[in-house]
């Protein structure tokens, strides 16, 4: 069924010089896009006419900490006039920065911001990319594979400068 | 010319009508709000790693203390998610009970949720008719599964046991005596002329910008969306249950109220639905290898008994893969995006909480409107802060 999701032929008519692969897992198909189209990718799932993509579900990130590269953004697309979802996967190295979609979808806004907060992928051309869930100077971020589920600092007294 | 300056507010995170951690920075120009600058995070617990430090069955406590209002919600958006990753087909019988449970619970969470708001506006009586109500359900849920607020009561293959003795009965009444409750409901506030001047037009958001800022369930309906997860996707045989989507049009926070009010009208005529059709059966999955075996096999049979220590302890290894489940929780739609690399932990549990999206619209829907119907707009979104914090 994977080759006949519409969308999937339409990319890959839109795109033809990218790397577009897809899989399917119990009915759900995953499309694995390279990270310099997501956004042109984005735009026209959201603008052609037969797709409308026009909400974003979901955006998450995914650590696969020790493969290189290690991050995986998640994009998860619901179109109301196909009643589908699609998911687009990037792949995303340590310190290399995506390009925001907060301009197709505000849902993205703060998305963007969790995704940056909690796995440090920065994005370019988000109005507001600042921490969401933790506080301004917090150091690290936490849903790295590499940090300790209890916290680095858990066994170290907190004292604060004053 | 005097110089005119913004004057700038924090509300939150303790203020009561937050509902909860919520703090809220408020730029004004006299009244009129110019901006407004959420901030979260107070109640952030890190449920997203914890559950990739913890076996499958294990996480399923963890869910309970998201939406602290719609555990049993939660426990099936996580089930339904780690069941499709398995590929676990669940009797009929479990499918129909999880229904019950969810809608009874919709029903509490949307209490909680008018009494609440009702409050913030001022109309205080009704918090207590509501708490009333949510008290029966609750006391439903504790001879269910013995815990209140976090029954934790669902189990990946099913529940952890069959409803006891007696139950239905109470079920059958509650269901039968609250649309008369309903009414006391609505002679308080649904032709109240104090209720209606503060929130009809107030707090407005257009289908549109609902849609691109990612609002679901009853926010997104109450802006003339008709759009539910459990018609869109159904899930746990709700395509066995009739029953409507009540949908609003203008997007104000009437709409929101009165489409929560409708949703309440549907849930107990679910639950009627599932008292009447409620087959015989188990109510778990034939799978040895991942289901938990009944207690009282575990306590009189040595197979069962290892079975149960081994499940509880290293649990099962689901084929490496990924995962998309959602229900139509209280707020809205209720995602687990489940990760799995082929060994006994998740390699990563993503939440989708309905209110982090419902809340990152408030500033769309309060900009440009009176300090005093920033309470108004937020009771109306129905926010809970340990699901947007996680």
């Amino acid at each position: 069924m994977n080759e006949n999701h519409p969308a999937l032929k339409k990319l890959q008519g839109k795109f033809p010089s990218s790397a577009i692969e897809a899989a399917t897992f119990r009915g759900e198909v995953s499309v694995t896009v390279p990270k310099k189209d997501i956004f042109e990718i984005c735009r026209f799932l959201y603008a052609d006419p037969d797709l409308q993509y026009h909400m974003l579900t979901d955006l998450c990130g995914v650590d696969h900490f020790p493969q290189s590269p290690r991050f995986e953004a998640v994009y998860l697309l619901y179109s109301f006039k196909a009643n589908d979802r699609l998911r687009l996967k990037i792949k995303v190295g340590e310190g290399e920065p995506v390009k925001s979609v907060e301009s197709i979808w505000k849902a993205a806004n703060w998305l963007e911001r969790e995704v940056y907060d909690l796995f440090g992928i920065p994005f370019e051309n988000h109005p507001d990319l600042r921490r969401i869930l933790l506080w301004d100077d917090y150091e690290g971020h936490p849903l790295r594979k590499d940090f300790p589920v209890e916290g680095p600092d858990f066994d170290k007294p907190f004292v604060p400068e004053v | 010319m005097a110089e005119t300056r913004l004057m700038t507010i924090n509300m939150g995170p303790q203020h009561p009508a937050t509902h909860g951690v919520l703090r809220l920075v408020l730029e004004l120009d006299g009244e009129v709000i110019v901006k407004a600058t959420p901030h979260i995070g107070h109640l952030h617990r890190g449920v997203e790693k914890l559950a990739e430090a913890r076996t499958y069955h294990q996480v399923i406590p963890l869910t309970d203390r998201l939406d602290y209002t719609n555990a049993m919600g939660n426990n099936l958006a996580y089930v339904l998610a780690v069941e499709k990753l398995l590929g676990i087909e669940v009797p009929r019988r479990a499918q129909y009970l999880r229904v019950m449970m969810t809608e009874l619970q919709r029903i509490a969470a949307h209490l909680i949720w008018l009494g609440t708001h009702a409050l913030d506006i001022g109309a205080m009586t009704l918090l207590f008719y509501n708490f009333r109500e949510r008290e029966d359900i609750l006391r439903i849920f504790e001879e269910v599964s013995g815990g209140r607020l976090t029954p934790t009561y669902l189990r990946i293959g099913g529940l952890a046991k069959d409803l006891p003795e007696g139950i239905e009965g109470k079920i059958k009444a509650f269901v039968e005596a609250f649309p008369t409750r309903m009414k006391e409901y609505e002679t308080l506030l649904t032709k109240n002329v104090i209720w209606l001047k503060r929130t009809k037009e107030v707090g407005i958001i257009s289908k549109e910008d609902a849609i691109n800022w990612g609002v679901t369930g009853p926010t997104l309906r109450g802006s003339g969306v008709k759009w539910d997860v459990r018609k869109a996707f159904p899930y746990s045989s709700y395509e066995d249950f009739e029953f409507d989507i009540p949908t609003g049009s203008v997007g104000d926070v009437y709409d929101r109220y009165y489409v929560r009010l409708r949703e309440m009208e549907w849930a107990n005529a679910i639950v009627k639905q599932t008292l009447a059709k409620l087959p015989r059966g188990p109510v778990l999955a034939d799978d040895p290898k991942v289901v938990l075996p009944p207690k009282e096999m575990v306590l009189t049979d040595i197979a069962s008994l290892i079975r149960q220590f081994k499940i509880a302890s290293e649990g099962f290894q689901p084929p490496e893969g990924e995962v998309y489940a959602s229900v139509e929780a209280a707020k809205g739609e209720l995602g687990f995006y489940v990760v799995s690399d082929g060994s006994n932990r998740p390699l990563r549990v993503r939440i989708r909480p309905p209110s982090f999206l419902n809340l990152s619209a408030l500033p769309k829907m309060i900009e440009g409107s009176l300090i005093a119907d920033v309470v108004s707009t937020i009771g109306s979104i129905d926010i809970v802060l340990g699901e947007i914090d996680r």
